[in-house]
């Protein structure tokens, strides 16, 4: 199983796109590796650096709706993974972006609209970390060792085989 | 309670539920191309799994570069072709008979109603045209589904759109996907299919279906399904006569035994009539930011590009020509046409529409994907427009700080003669 948690990036924008995430030029990329680089480089939201320290250094997207909306490419998650990302929460996910996660044994938490803008309210502007606690399925926002909040998240059994198995070839491997 | 179509596919491919709500289905057709399928072939190599489940039901293609444009390039097709050698795939289609996957795997009557269709690609929900069941998934996915012939699925919800009353004159099927995506908006149908029911649809040709249920993950919908009727038989009856015996009857009944029942239950119906509709065109960088053409005439243009897995087919070309005929491209502007495959390339060639256009200062290319998602093929400069008949306006997406405005390929020609965004219905 892969390790959650770490320093959160927060982007502040509802539909954030897969061709922002990792743009199709570098599909033709054939390590994941070489994705790292450029993650994030067309995201479209004011004042955001895709080459900032607090980019490079996250460990946790949290984020708005439709999240990874837009191409089907799993080279999205992959280049959050080489950057040390495997944990995004966001109020709605894109089907296949959501699922790509889960494939790749990563995290794609959802939380209600009420917990995510007190999220941005209470937490944004400065940096904060945050914890994930799988197995109680919570997720806690600290700050100089003080809890700033603390929020429940519940995973559909499927998705959470997939966390726990590390990924969805090694399941289906398994059964099928 | 009677089911939808979805439901109905679901019942019958379901292989297993490993959790409530989670659906594995068997698949009929796996389809790959050579942007996300090599990763998957080099995983189930480093796993040493490289196998797949059954060679006649894996279609495989090279079109998003096609040809190489560099040497990354010419390694994915490298991979894809000695892949789709060793393990005998013969739907294989390389350079000179290949295309835009979601075009060229139609054209060959690969897919039918009822099936279950994946694809490394999210503009595989066009196959719902045909009454099947078809995803987008990503690499993961498809090396599983290349491997065990299996993909899990919530069991998606349906969101039946009716369509009624006659398109007006220089309206098209393209009109009609920008209007549903405005109606449904980005996000709209997320977990859910969208189902084109209605009289308007019912006189659809395959092509337009195609053109409609290619636009559903705009929405984000899993796949956009039209019933299978006649007008599906027609197409696909070259494939399949044997297979019915030669009995249309018996054919046309085995399809409408997939068509939703009449008490199935949906999650949302919503009415749209066609004949008040104009030409539209999006602006900003979401598929859902839809506006009449007349209004949007102080969009200047930098390019033309028609094309596309959305509006690249035959019929496309025509309605382009049938535009651009006697005209020139406005001083500035350029145009590139990129037939869908190479079918579509040949066919308008005898047709004399690849003369129309370049007489018209249209450059024609070779069959491929390549500007719609900005790899090759017509890329924009940073702060460069275009008029494009693709699908996706996202930031970045024909090139870095490009804008792109979607609308059907008669508006794309129009505001390539005027230099700016251009109702088609103002040319003569």
């Amino acid at each position: 199983m892969k390790t959650f948690g770490g320093k959160v990036l927060f982007l502040n924008r509802s539909d954030i796109n897969t061709d922002e995430i990792i743009p199709a030029r570098y599909l033709t990329e054939v390590t994941k590796d070489a994705l790292g680089p450029h993650m994030l480089e067309d995201l479209k939201l004011d004042g955001f650096d895709a080459q900032a320290p607090a980019v490079k250094s996250a460990g946790v997207i949290v984020t708005r709706e439709n999240f990874g909306c837009g191409s089907s490419r799993e080279h999205a998650p992959w280049a959050l993974e080489v950057n040390g990302i495997t944990t995004v929460i966001a109020q709605s996910y894109a089907r296949i972006f959501r699922q790509n996660m889960f494939n790749c044994g990563m995290l794609a938490i959802e939380l209600p609209g009420a917990d995510i803008d007190e999220l941005f309210a209470r937490c944004a502007g400065a940096p904060v970390d945050c914890r994930v606690d799988l197995d109680r399925g919570t997720v806690h926002f600290e700050r100089d060792g003080a809890t700033l909040l603390s929020k429940s998240f519940s995973l559909g059994g499927f998705d959470a085989a997939l966390v726990a198995a590390g990924g969805w070839v090694e399941y289906a491997d398994s059964r099928f | 309670m009677g089911k939808t179509l979805v439901e109905k596919v679901f019942a019958s491919h379901l292989k297993n539920e490993p959790f409530t709500g989670t659906k594995v289905l068997s698949l009929d057709v796996v389809m790959c191309h050579e942007i996300t399928t090599p990763i998957a072939i080099a995983d189930l190599q480093w796993r040493n799994k490289d196998r797949v489940f059954d060679a006649s039901r894996i279609k495989a293609v090279i079109d998003h570069v096609n040809p190489p444009k560099d040497t990354q390039s010419a390694i994915q097709s490298k991979i894809m072709r000695e892949w789709a050698k060793s393990h005998g795939i013969r739907d294989f289609f390389d350079i000179g008979r290949n295309g835009v996957c979601h075009a060229l795997f139609p054209e060959n009557g690969f897919i039918r109603p009822g099936n279950t269709v994946i694809m490394g690609d999210s503009h595989t929900c066009t196959h719902g045209a045909f009454g099947a069941f078809a995803a987008g998934v990503g690499t993961t996915d498809l090396e599983v589904g290349i491997l065990k012939g299996v993909c899990a699925f919530r069991e998606p919800k349906t969101i039946r759109v009716n369509l009624t009353g006659k398109r007006g004159s220089k309206v098209f099927a393209k009109d009609v996907a920008l209007e549903i995506t405005r109606r449904i908006t980005m996000g709209g149908a997320t977990d859910h299919v969208i189902e084109y029911r209605g009289e308007a649809i019912e006189s659809m040709t395959m092509e337009e279906r195609m053109t409609i249920s290619n636009m559903a993950i705009e929405c984000g919908a899993t796949s956009g399904i039209c019933m299978p009727d006649e007008t599906t038989l027609d197409y696909l009856w070259p494939f399949i006569a044997a297979e019915y015996g030669n009995d249309r009857a018996k054919a046309l009944s085995a399809f409408r035994a997939w068509w939703s029942d009449d008490d199935a239950e949906y999650a949302k119906v919503i009415d749209i009539d066609l004949s008040g509709l104009e030409p539209l065109a999006t602006t900003g960088y979401k598929p859902d930011q839809v506006f009449p053409l007349r209004e949007l005439g102080e969009h200047r243009i930098d390019q033309v590009y028609i094309g596309s897995c959305t509006n690249g087919r035959i019929s496309d070309l025509r309605e382009a020509a049938a535009v651009a005929k006697g005209h020139r491209l406005h001083e500035g502007v350029r145009g590139i046409v990129a037939p869908a495959t190479t079918a579509i390339w040949r066919q308008a060639m005898k047709e004399g529409l690849l003369d129309v256009l370049s007489e018209a200062g249209f450059m024609v290319t070779n069959a491929t994907c390549g500007a719609c998602l900005g790899m090759s093929n017509g890329v924009l400069a940073p702060g460069e427009v275009c008029a494009a008949t693709t699908n996706r306006n996202f930031n970045g997406r024909m090139g870095k700080g490009g804008m792109v405005h979607l609308m059907s390929p008669a508006s794309a020609v129009a505001s390539g003669i005027m230099g700016r965004l251009t109702d088609p219905r103002t040319i003569q």
